[in-house]
């Protein structure tokens, strides 16, 4: 019965519905209950979220890496897989911490203070929480002094900070900064992104590293981990 | 004399008359219900003074006001904005005047990269058979400098067909700051080429600057009135449907001033606006509508340009993919949009997707720049050079596209058939069938001069190889050789005297007093 | 007055004007006196032909080939200079014997047998008679025997084959075989050309030169006359 319900699960976070009013991939789900239901099913029948995590999000969304590794998937597929694996974490995430299980780490993310795209933020945003971790996005055009207060509140393991234009990439220098003055630079590991970044860039402010796309930003952040 | 672009008189229409109503119409919905998010307070209180229906939204932190926008402002607008804008130039015989009904296209540079691609050849030798050695073209990306765009702006001076220069360069060098990067970017396009000069604004407290800068070079303010040798453009809309604090602002300045302006909006198809074409053409309408209405409340009459960058997204990046084929379709669409509403209008091809010139490049940016050049936009931003959507440009790459568009020129050019033509080639039939040889070659001469046979492809190479590159560069360092119009001394000394932030080094006539 | 009609000569085999009718390049020259008329004055007024030759004919196509080199002439202006030069070279031709002058050579030229292509030998005859060689031009779809009779008869120094086709290009092989069975195959150099013929072909049917184009059939002839190797 949990092993039913488990694969369905991840049947459905390959095909990436949220809800039951997801279409999915093929369609052949159609009319039937979404990840959340699912996800909220699964409580009630006693099935622990660490198994829940493992046998039907993780599981599935390797699934769904692969098929976007061979072409198969595209973007806009990975996204409905992770917003639906986002959604399913929403549910899980006040139990783990009740049974003391981490998840894989806090991210704040941000688009620096005097630019406001944020496509490619909440692009990653997406793929972050899908992978399983705790993103906190404090939006666009956010100055200096509200991404320091976060960092030193919520405490983040990463902060993500985002550009699309030279002359608001700078920006990043100085919270790099201004943590540095605040006591906070050696607390949390500082990824930039974003067209007008690269690595030269990072290099030069003192980066933990530049991401040029969400995927880059998954493989840094398991390198810190492994680290 | 004014430039004379290429008169298309038969332009590619996608969309029907009904169709072009009914986007309209739905454009007109979506100015009303969702309406537009707007983060300017000036802004929002124009629309509320006009009779907009304007509402502050609280508890989001940054302040913002919905405006929904009823069809009578939209429909003041579309009257009271000119329908023909004139973009003056240095040389005046490089004026372009774009009439909103006249598919006359002028043919523009653009936009403002952030990589400079240099090009440099290699000789390799083939492992397997060292005697073939071949020379492959290697390019190397660099950011761009002031310096860079000074050779941009020079290059395309000389290419034939440009008929207007939009900065393409980014300049990043270590002493360009926000306050003194508009100052000089304007200065280097406007010293190294006598074309028409647009660009974006970075910093509005430059804006004085920049506009003293242009009236010296004119003459005063109300030469610079008459020959607007400046211009700008501004995406003042954020897709989807949100005016943008900072960009909203410069706008309306630059309205109030009365000096030319790009409404641009840039919706992408699939992430800021819906994936299908119906959709992203209904919001981007829209977004340009809402744009002009502004302009046209803060100062009536005040020249606008019906400016469209619709784009689709990739499926692998959700980036933008300026080389797919729908990006096409909606750059046709809105030329026809325009045409509809009478607005001179800006439309945007040949940029690629790739990161290099080569066979991708080629097949990208060849295809757009004829279909879109066909539906008659009057401002083509045909972007030279541009490459890896907007973020690289590369002065080979710009060389290669002055080629092909000759090609495109010449084949816009009417037909010579009329009863005089008839009548002179019906005479060559009757003596050339009449000699054993029975040749027309002896009448290829006199056409031959007057220009109405097309020029051979530039680049050919001889025997079985491909050396277009090597020509093309060869070609480019030509165009680079040839001196540079420079703007005379002393109004040169005048603008650094009076334009603060300009660096020292691009006064060429330094130390001639 | 003789430096005059051959500096008149010489300026309207550049312009490429056969007869008073042409444009020439230049505007404003129809009505004056083209190379015919002017060739025609010359003999009458009894211009040393060697002269008119050297300084009105052949120096004036050394200027047009420097312009087509230097790209201000294209195979349009050089064909109609040649053509002056060889309408000039026919109306010198019976009184070249008589002043001791030698034509260059003869050439006979034809499309071969089944093929009617013929735009790429006309060219090359007007080429060549502008290069000074009287050519005789037998036409296209010809017979070997047709052929064999002309050489036979005329005694040319060159004959040039010319074929568009695969199917027809065969035909070269024949004529050579033709001509070696009638004795004449060491009388006349042969040389061939056209799309579909290569310099491998041409030494396979034992051709003695291949020409790629009308130019370079030109200085293949050239070779062969100075006794140069054409395949080298």
């Amino acid at each position: 019965m949990s092993e039913d319900i488990l694969s369905l699960l991840k049947e459905n976070v390959i095909q990436g519905r949220k809800t039951g009013e997801d279409i999915g991939i093929d369609e052949s789900l159609s009319g039937t209950p979404g990840v959340v239901d699912l996800v909220n099913s699964a409580l009630k029948d006693n099935i622990s979220p660490e198994l829940i995590i493992k046998e039907a999000l993780t599981s599935g969304m390797e699934v769904v890496g692969e098929k976007f590794s061979t072409r198969e998937y595209f973007i806009p597929d990975m996204l409905a897989s992770a917003d639906a694996v986002g959604a399913a974490m929403d549910i899980l995430k006040p139990l783990l911490e009740a049974s003391n299980v981490e998840t894989k780490g806090k991210f704040v993310i941000a688009t620096v203070k005097g630019d406001i795209h944020d496509i490619g933020k909440n692009i990653v945003a997406i793929l972050l929480k899908g992978a399983g971790y705790e993103v906190n996005d404090i939006g666009i055009d956010v100055p200096e002094e509200k991404i320091i207060s976060v960092v030193r509140d919520d405490q983040p393991d990463y902060l993500g900070l985002s550009a699309l234009l030279t002359t608001t990439m700078t920006e990043m220098d100085v919270v790099i900064k201004s943590l540095k003055e605040s006591g906070l630079r050696d607390k949390v590991k500082v990824l930039i992104g974003g067209a007008a970044v690269s690595d030269e860039y990072a290099g030069e402010i003192g980066a933990d590293a530049f991401c040029a796309d969400a995927f880059q930003a998954i493989r840094a952040l398991e390198e810190f981990e492994g680290a | 004399m004014p430039r004379e672009g290429i008169l298309i008189e038969n332009p590619i229409e996608r969309l029907s008359g009904e169709q072009v109503r009914q986007i309209h119409g739905a454009s007109i919905d979506i100015l009303n219900d969702p309406g537009l998010l707007c983060f300017n307070k000036k802004a929002a209180e124009v629309f509320q003074a006009n009779g907009a229906e304007v509402s502050a939204i609280s508890g989001s932190g940054t302040p913002c006001w919905g405006v929904k926008i009823p069809e009578n402002l939209v429909a003041g607008a579309l009257e009271s904005a000119p329908k023909t804008v004139k973009l003056g130039a240095r040389n005046p015989d490089n004026t372009l005047i774009m009439n909103g009904d006249e598919p006359r296209v002028f043919f523009i540079t653009g936009s403002e990269t952030n990589i400079w691609l240099d090009v440099d050849f290699s000789t390799y030798v083939s492992k397997t058979d060292p005697s073939k050695e071949v020379k492959v073209p290697e390019f190397k990306p660099r950011r761009g400098t002031v310096a860079d765009l000074c050779d941009s702006a020079h290059v395309c001076e000389q290419l034939e067909t440009v008929d207007g220069y939009i900065r393409t360069v980014n300049i990043q060098d270590k002493d360009i700051t926000e306050d003194n990067k508009d100052v000089n970017k304007f200065f280097a396009c406007l010293d190294n080429t006598t074309k028409h000069v647009m660009s974006g604004l970075t910093s509005l407290k430059q804006l004085d600057n920049v506009v003293r800068m242009a009236e010296i070079i004119a003459g005063g303010p109300d030469k610079l009135k008459e020959n607007p040798l400046i211009s700008f453009i501004t995406c003042l809309v954020k897709s989807p449907l949100q005016f943008v604090d900072d960009t909203t602002e410069t706008f309306m300045e630059v309205c109030k001033r009365g000096l030319p302006i790009v409404v641009s909006s840039s919706p992408q198809a699939g992430t800021s606006a819906p994936i299908k074409e119906a959709g992203i053409m209904a919001q981007i309408n829209a977004e340009v509508l809402a744009g002009i209405t502004l302009g046209q409340l803060v100062n009536r009459g005040t020249p606008v340009l019906y400016g469209s960058v619709p784009v689709r997204a990739r499926m692998d990046t959700l980036g933008d993919s300026y080389g797919s084929v729908e990006t096409s379709q909606y750059n046709i669409d809105c030329v026809q949009m325009a045409r509809f509403y009478k607005l001179p209008n800006y439309s945007t091809s040949g940029v690629s997707d790739v990161k290099i010139p080569g066979q991708q490049s080629s097949i990208e940016r060849l295809f757009s720049d004829i279909v879109v050049t066909m539906s008659g936009p009057q401002f083509l931003h045909c972007a030279y050079g541009l490459l890896d959507c907007n973020s690289v440009f590369c002065l080979l790459q710009a060389v290669l596209d002055d080629a092909h568009f000759k090609m495109i020129k010449f084949f816009l050019k009417s037909p010579r058939i009329n009863e005089q033509e008839f009548n002179t080639v019906k005479k060559q039939i009757k003596e050339v069938v009449a000699t054993p040889q029975k040749m027309f070659i002896n009448y290829i001469r006199p056409v031959m001069r007057s220009g109405e046979i097309s020029p051979p492809y530039p680049f050919e190479a001889e025997g079985e190889v491909d050396s277009v590159f090597a020509l093309a560069n060869e070609r480019l360092q030509e165009l680079r050789a040839k001196p540079v119009e420079h703007i005379d001394p002393e109004t040169t000394a005048r603008i650094f005297r009076e334009v603060p932030g300009l660096l020292a080094r691009l006064n060429v006539h330094k130390g001639d007093g | 007055m003789t430096a005059q009609i051959i500096d008149l000569v010489r300026e309207n085999v550049i312009q490429g004007r056969v007869t008073r009718d042409d444009e020439g390049i230049e505007e404003g020259m129809v009505g004056q006196p083209g190379v015919t008329e002017l060739i025609e004055e010359a003999l009458d007024s009894g211009v040393n032909i060697a002269d008119i030759i050297t300084e009105g004919l052949t120096a004036s196509m050394e200027a047009v080939g420097e312009k087509y080199e230097n790209e201000e002439y294209y195979i349009p202006d050089m064909l109609a200079s040649a053509e002056a030069v060889g309408v000039a070279m026919e109306l010198l031709e019976p009184h070249l014997a008589r002043n001791g002058i030698k034509p260059k050579g003869k050439i006979l030229i034809a499309t071969v047998k089944g093929d009617l292509h013929d735009i790429g030998k006309n060219i090359v005859s007007i080429l060549l008679r502008g290069a000074g060689y009287i050519v005789k031009d037998i036409g296209h779809d010809a017979e070997p025997g047709d052929i064999v009779n002309a050489v036979r008869e005329e005694k040319p120094d060159y004959l040039g084959l010319s074929a568009l086709l695969t199917s027809t290009m065969v035909n070269m092989e024949e004529i050579i075989k033709a001509l070696k069975e009638n004795g004449l195959r060491d009388k006349v150099k042969v040389i061939i050309g056209g799309a579909p013929v290569t310099q491998e072909y041409a030494e396979s049917i034992g051709a003695d030169g291949y020409g790629a184009d009308g130019f370079h059939a030109v200085a293949v002839v050239e070779a062969l006359r100075s006794g140069k190797q054409p395949f080298s």
